[in-house]
């Protein structure tokens, strides 16, 4: 398990370290040794864990390449690390720990502290050392990672310190049984005048398109995050248009989905948060649970099947001689006429040898730009069923280069109001037994966000 | 409220007000003292002085104070264990406490409390504790046990904690269970015989139900454990997948990792007629693939185990090729682990999008990508058979681009595609042998050697092209004129008339002038079957060889079960079991940095390779190790020594004499005189302490100042007994280059306090720069050659060494034992001219020539400086350790100081074995 965990600066000074194993070293004291700027530093000699935090420091930090791994081994040591801006955090072991678990953990630990302190920065680190501690006390102990939701620590670590002879025993105990319990990510007694929640389907569209149209590869990977404001202990239940419930509610009625023109769709995998109970998904196909109060991504998904390709770009590049370069390019939005596309942005790479370039746009604005050797046209606002058009001329230095220029694929960026996958929120009924509200009192809100991934055209 | 202020530095007699402060009446201003030791303490200051005052704040009510006094105790304990005691009393207390926090608190900081002494008083809390009311309590109190069997083995079970244990594991309580399934697990791992989790069809049905309900790391531990069951058969195999395989779509990927590993494991058990292995099958490949969308490292991990499943089995992400794309800003750790997936599932289904997709990768700027791309193509070649012809166009593509890595990577791989397909792409070679000028890196070249070898009777010039390679055999290295030798002879056996004055040329070279083993006995076999037989050496030689195999690079069988079974895992990672004997090596972990830290860790961290507990990784070992190497210096044989291997001798880097550096009556009648070495790539300090006064002396500490090269000891100083009076004691210490880097004045100073029971001493020495010359400082010969010219002229240093009656065979061999090596070496106008490279622990690199006239007892030596921004040399293998930016800076400015100038001389004089008094200083 792991053995010691340590928090250094951009410098690969320590701010924080904590041993929790003896085979990286017994004195925790030792590690920041060298941070300190004195010459000579008292009593203490030696020390392997100051040999294992200078070992990552010189080795990783201080590499003069680009980081090669995120696992690194140095004399029979393994350090893991992340960085958050310019903060490192490394996770040391001798043993033959679970590694995806160890970056799950340092993942885990970067949302504690920024749910705790924002920012993960060196000024909050040290402002918050001894919360800082504390956590680490809490949430891994011997190694071993234990309760690390923020909704359940919040209620007994706190930036002001609990006087234990202020808590009566039921809040203890509450807390105790929360902790370990079976929803410890919520903690009961939430209590809301207002019960509200948020649900954000968020897609990111990929597609890689060939001059002649036709789809090379497309995927969307998708996140519904939600936001819940819900008193007491909610049972949650999320339903959407995937094909597998839709067959087969729709058995009996087969006739009835199609004629209400229900679009269902093939969801190729999906992940959830640990409050979604996996067993009632694997076996009945339902998304049930208990949320978190605030802020969460209650699932991941990604789909392959029926895209909608918010836009089609259609290129049409003529080399007139060997010196210039005819670049048509025409965007078509396939949605709604009623929705507006945002943000939009076509990039047509131009070659290495390029010396000019004249553009017209019908839409827009475009540029040359030649430290990035690409054009830039930029559409703030583009409505569904519409069409655009630039052409551009390029002129280009005569090169000896026998080699052919590669032509990149032309990128777009853009933001659309819809969900690419064609995922639809059927529902999202909420029940709290012991409290007196209803699905009905619940505000519910929902947005879909379609951005594009990368969404690429050969051209 | 902040709590930064407390990272203020303070003065002295900061601890006397720390004092006054933690015995303070007032809470707050207690807390705030406690605040500022536990600061003083992670920015590493001593302050074991306060100890007892420390823990007379124990007793409080306040649950932060008492957190922040357990912080210190659990760092403080094990120095002073005979204080920790003293905590003793407030721990049992606090396990009696009503609030559940207390007690688990108390429980778990008593087990962090390494000290021998407290386990006995831990043994009755903790008793108390795994039986508590409280679940909270329960589960911390499970994993002291595993804390408490990792201090004292013995004492848990003779308390029969191993058994309460075991009954925890039907725990009502889902974190209870997990957390006893982890420690069990662990303590299980140190008694591999011991049927300690005793895991049968009832209690794993326990597990399985606790899945369900508990966190998300509890699941893992539970899975972790049942990766390490066997089912009695089939349908209880399949009974359990189907249980597991909702963890599928947990959001977190360790849990997915884990139950893939329970899948992949399990699977092995049913029959592959079965329904649900197919649907089974079909159900990993989702999650896998969604791993990819993780965060990097995540991503990282990922791919490695991927490369596991796909070896073991292909047919679960045969249709997910695309995935594996890489992406334009992926780091380049994901990048290169995705490229060896692509081969992997490379088919010929997939191959047309497969080679685009190379060939673009081909012109990325990274060049360990582009070289892993460019060779992908080749092995493409090989594996699919219809492919081979698309493939070697884009090689031949890419030769064209005249990158010079591209092209030689190319060679290699086409060397290969003709040995898979003989007489098949034999056209190209024409375009081939148009690089032949620019290949400079070994396998490059030997490739092309093997090529023209072997297609000798269609290259018309061959004769010519080997002899090209012929004039610098001695500067080639091994893999090189071994080639060679092949090639010439195939040549002769395929052309005898005009190539027989070669083939001499290359057996007497083989083996008269190279004391290389191989090469010698190499060269006596193709002579001797020349001279006896030719016919016969035709059939030996010539004869058909057996194509090579699609797939070299596959995990071999058995091992890789074995891997599949710690997916997840750090060996996963490495590709390697934990136990194994041999040493690991990570894809891309920085090499030299074993030798940097030299025995520093090592001797710190175990030096038996096995490890201890048997899950130690092992470190990848430099270069240098072969002490045994090295040849007699001196005697008739070191002509023998050999030039080409880049191992250095390591048995005679000179050593000097022994000087007093503090004075007895400096030092209170503590007389120290030491000298250093180096020896197997480690540096020590070898001391002599001379008790010259009337009292024993004990207790004696040493440490040094922060100093050019970060010298520091790389472990405590032992003097074994007390130092009686007129008692002399020789120490060796050895020392690490991982200490704080300072410029010192001059560049060698090194400044030394130590310490007895009298007093603390101060002194300063200055270190010969040979013991910092790193034994894998052989610079490539095409790297120095460019360096060398990159070098202006002021930087340059030139200097004579005078009676040198040594010819230059000896002089480089001399050298060499000193970490010098000679990367070339010619004859100009009968003057020998030797080129020099050094590295330095720090990285940078010296290159040197040296020219000695024979008869005339000197020798000139031209330094240009050390390579100046060795960060920004793409040669400088930056395995090492980087100098803060500064002291970078400041140290290679020193070197085109005076100083350093002599210093580098002294040196050279030293390996000379010529005596450094007679130099002017």
């Amino acid at each position: 398990m792991i053995g010691g965990l340590f928090i250094y600066n951009h410098k690969g000074e320590v701010l924080i370290s904590r041993v929790y194993r003896d085979d990286i070293g017994s004195q925790a004291a030792d590690s920041a040794v060298f941070s300190s700027s004195g010459p000579f530093l008292g009593e203490r000699l030696g020390g392997s864990v100051r040999n294992a935090v200078d070992a990552f420091r010189v080795n990783v930090i201080h590499a003069r390449q680009q980081v090669r791994s995120p696992v690194t081994n140095i004399a029979r040591t393994s350090f893991f690390h992340v960085k958050r801006s310019n903060i490192w955090l490394a996770a040391v072991t001798k043993q033959n720990v679970n590694a995806a678990m160890v970056f799950e953990f340092l993942y885990k630990m970067c949302d504690v502290m920024a749910a705790y302190f924002g920012k993960i920065s060196e000024e909050n680190i040290k402002n918050n050392f001894v919360l800082i501690y504390e956590l680490l006390d809490e949430i891994l102990d011997f190694g071993y990672p234990q309760n690390s939701e923020t909704g359940a620590l919040k209620t007994f670590i706190t930036q002001q310190g609990i006087k234990s002879q202020h808590q009566t025993k039921e809040e203890q105990s509450q807390i105790t049984s929360q902790v370990t319990g079976q929803i410890g990510w919520r903690r009961e007694g939430i209590k809301y005048r207002r019960n509200e929640l948020f649900l954000d389907v968020l897609e990111s569209v990929n597609l890689l398109m060939s001059p002649q149209g036709q789809v090379l590869s497309a995927h969307v990977s998708g996140r519904v995050v939600m936001k819940s404001y819900l008193s007491g202990m909610p049972e949650c239940k999320f339903g959407m248009n995937d094909k597998i419930v839709i067959e087969k509610q729709g058995k009996g009625t087969a006739d009835e989905t199609s004629k209400s023109g229900k679009q269902s769709i093939a969801i190729d995998d999906c992940t959830f948060h640990q409050c979604v109970r996996l067993s009632k998904f694997d076996s009945e196909r339902s998304i049930s649970f208990i949320p978190p109060d605030g802020e969460f991504e209650l699932m991941r998904y990604r789909t392959t099947k029926d895209i909608i390709l918010p836009f089609r770009v259609i290129p049409l590049v003529r080399e007139v001689g060997r010196t210039k370069l005819e670049v048509k390019v025409v965007i078509k939005s396939n949605f709604k006429p009623s929705l507006l596309a945002q943000k939009i942005e076509v990039r047509i790479p131009t070659p290495l040898n390029t010396s000019g370039v004249q553009v017209i746009c019908m839409k827009g604005k475009a540029k040359y730009k030649a430290s990035e050797n690409a054009i830039v046209w930029k559409i703030k606002r583009m409505a569904g069923m519409k069409e655009s058009q630039i052409s551009a001329e390029i002129e280009l230095l005569p090169t000896n280069d026998k080699k052919k220029w590669a032509r990149p694929p032309i990128s777009m960026n853009f933001e659309v109001p819809f969900a690419p996958s064609g995922l639809k929120v059927r529902y999202l009924k909420v029940f709290e037994p012991k409290l007196n509200y209803s699905d009905h009192d619940v505000i519910k809100w929902v947005r879909y966000i379609g951005r594009s991934g990368i969404y690429e055209t050969r051209c | 409220m902040t709590d930064s202020k407390y990272f203020t530095t303070t003065k002295k007699g900061e601890i006397f007000e720390l004092k006054a402060e933690l015995n303070s009446d007032k809470k707050e201003k207690k807390k705030e003292a406690v605040k500022k030791v536990i600061a003083s303490m992670t920015v590493g200051k001593d302050v074991s002085a306060l100890f007892p005052d420390v823990v007379n704040c124990m007793q409080t009510d306040n649950l932060e104070l008492k957190k922040l006094v357990y912080l210190y105790l659990m760092n403080y304990a094990k120095s002073q264990p005979d204080m920790a005691i003293m905590a003793v009393n407030t721990f049992v207390k606090d396990c009696e406490d009503p609030n559940p926090l207390i007690r688990a608190l108390a429980v778990r900081t008593m087990g962090c409390i390494r000290v021998d002494k407290i386990t006995e008083y831990l043994c009755e809390p903790l008793r108390k504790c795994l039986k508590d009311e409280d679940p909270y309590v329960r589960k911390t109190a499970a994993v002291c046990v595993a804390k408490l069997h990792d201090i004292n083995a013995q004492l848990v079970e003779d308390q029969g904690f191993l058994d309460t244990l075991k009954d925890l594991i039907s725990d009502s309580n889902p974190m209870v269970v997990a957390n006893a399934v982890a420690a069990l697990s662990e303590i299980a791992e140190s008694h591999p015989s011991s049927n300690l989790l005793d895991l049968n069809p009832q209690s794993i049905n326990k597990l399985l139900t606790a899945l369900n309900e508990c966190t998300e790391w509890g699941q893992i531990f539970i899975l972790d454990c049942l990766a390490n069951y066997t089912p009695k058969d089939d349908r209880e195999a399949q009974s359990i997948c189907e249980r597991v395989t909702p963890r599928l779509s947990h959001a977190n990927s360790a849990v997915v990792l884990s139950a893939v590993k329970v899948l992949m494991k399990f699977m092995e058990m049913l029959s592959k007629d079965l329904d649900y292995y197919g649907t089974l099958l079909k159900k990993l490949a989702p999650p896998l693939v969604t791993l990819l969308s993780a965060e990097p490292e995540l991503q990282y991990v990922a791919l490695r185990n991927i490369n596991l499943i796909v070896q073991k089995r292909p047919e679960i992400l045969k249709h997910e090729m695309k995935v594996f794309f890489v992406k334009y800003n992926d780091p380049i750790y994901v990048k290169l682990e995705k490229l060896d997936i692509m081969i992997r599932l490379a088919s010929q289904a997939n191959i047309a999008q497969v080679l685009a997709e190379l060939k673009e990768y081909a012109t990325e700027v990274d060049v360990d990508f582009v070289r892993k791309a460019v060779r992908a193509i080749g092995r493409c070649a090989i594996k699919v058979e219809q492919s081979a012809e698309r493939c070697v166009s884009t090689l031949l593509d890419l030769i064209q681009t005249k990158v010079n890595y591209v092209v030689q990577e190319a060679i290699v791989v086409i060397k290969d595609i003709f040995r898979k397909y003989p007489n098949k792409y034999e056209s190209v070679i024409a375009t081939l042998c148009e690089n032949l000028d620019s290949l400079d890196e070994p396998e490059a070249r030997a490739a092309m050697i093997w090529i023209v070898g072997e297609y000798a009777e269609r290259i018309d010039n061959a004769d010519e092209l080997l002899e090209s390679f012929l004039e610098g055999f001695h500067d080639e290295s091994t893999q090189v004129q071994l080639q060679l030798l092949t090639g010439i002879v195939k040549l002769f056996l395929k052309k005898p008339t005009e190539t027989q004055e070669l083939v001499q040329q290359v057996l007497s070279l083989a083996t008269q002038d190279s004391d290389n083993p191989d090469l010698r006995d190499r060269g006596y076999i193709y002579w001797r079957l020349l001279s006896t037989d030719p016919v016969a050496a035709k059939e030996v030689v010539l004869a058909e060889k057996p194509l090579i195999s699609e797939e070299t690079d596959l995990i071999e069988p058995t091992l890789l079960d074995e891997l599949i079974c710690y997916i997840g895992t750090l060996a996963s990672v490495y590709h390697k079991p934990p136990m194994s004997g041999p040493p690991l090596t990570t894809s891309s972990v920085q090499m030299g940095a074993v030798d940097l830290l030299g025995g520093g860790l090592d001797s710190l961290m175990g030096d038996e390779p096995e490890g201890i507990g048997g899950t130690n990784f092992v470190a990848p070992p430099t270069a240098a190790v072969p002490a045994s190497l090295g040849a007699p210096i001196g005697s008739g044989l070191s002509d023998l020594f050999d030039l080409t291997s880049g191992v250095g001798t390591l048995s005679g880097s000179y050593v000097a004499p022994k000087a007093v550096w503090l004075p007895a009556m400096k030092a209170k009648g503590l007389e120290i005189s030491g000298t250093f070495t180096r020896q197997v790539g480690s540096i020590s300090m070898d001391l002599q302490l001379t008790n010259k006064a009337l009292q024993v002396m004990t207790d004696f500490a040493i440490q040094f100042n922060r100093n050019s090269f970060g010298l520091a000891p790389a472990a405590p100083l032992q003097v074994h007994a007390p130092l009686s009076p007129n008692q002399t004691v020789e120490i060796s210490l050895p020392l690490s280059t991982v200490g704080s880097v300072m410029k010192m004045e001059p560049l060698n100073n090194l400044q030394v306090a130590v310490k007895n029971n009298i007093d603390v001493f101060y002194f300063s020495t200055l270190y010969p720069l040979h013991i910092l010359f790193v034994e894998d400082g052989k610079m490539d010969r095409q790297m120095f050659l460019a360096t060398w010219k990159d070098i202006p002229n002021e930087n340059e240093a030139q200097f004579q060494i005078r009676d040198c009656p040594l010819n230059a065979e000896a002089v480089s061999s001399k050298l060499q034992s000193s970490n010098i090596f000679t990367v070339a070496k010619r004859n100009v106008e009968g003057q020998d001219m030797l080129y020099q490279s050094l590295k330095l622990t720090n990285g940078i690199w010296v290159l040197a020539e040296l020219r000695i006239q024979p008869g005339n007892p000197s020798c000139t030596v031209r330094a240009p400086a050390p390579t100046l921004r060795p960060w920004s040399l793409p040669f400088v293998p930056c395995q090492g350790v980087v100098l803060v930016e500064d002291a970078v800076q400041a140290s290679l400015q020193a070197w085109l100081e005076p100083e350093s100038v002599r210093s580098l001389k002294r040196t050279f004089l030293e390996s000379f074995h010529i005596h450094p008094v007679r130099l002017p200083r």
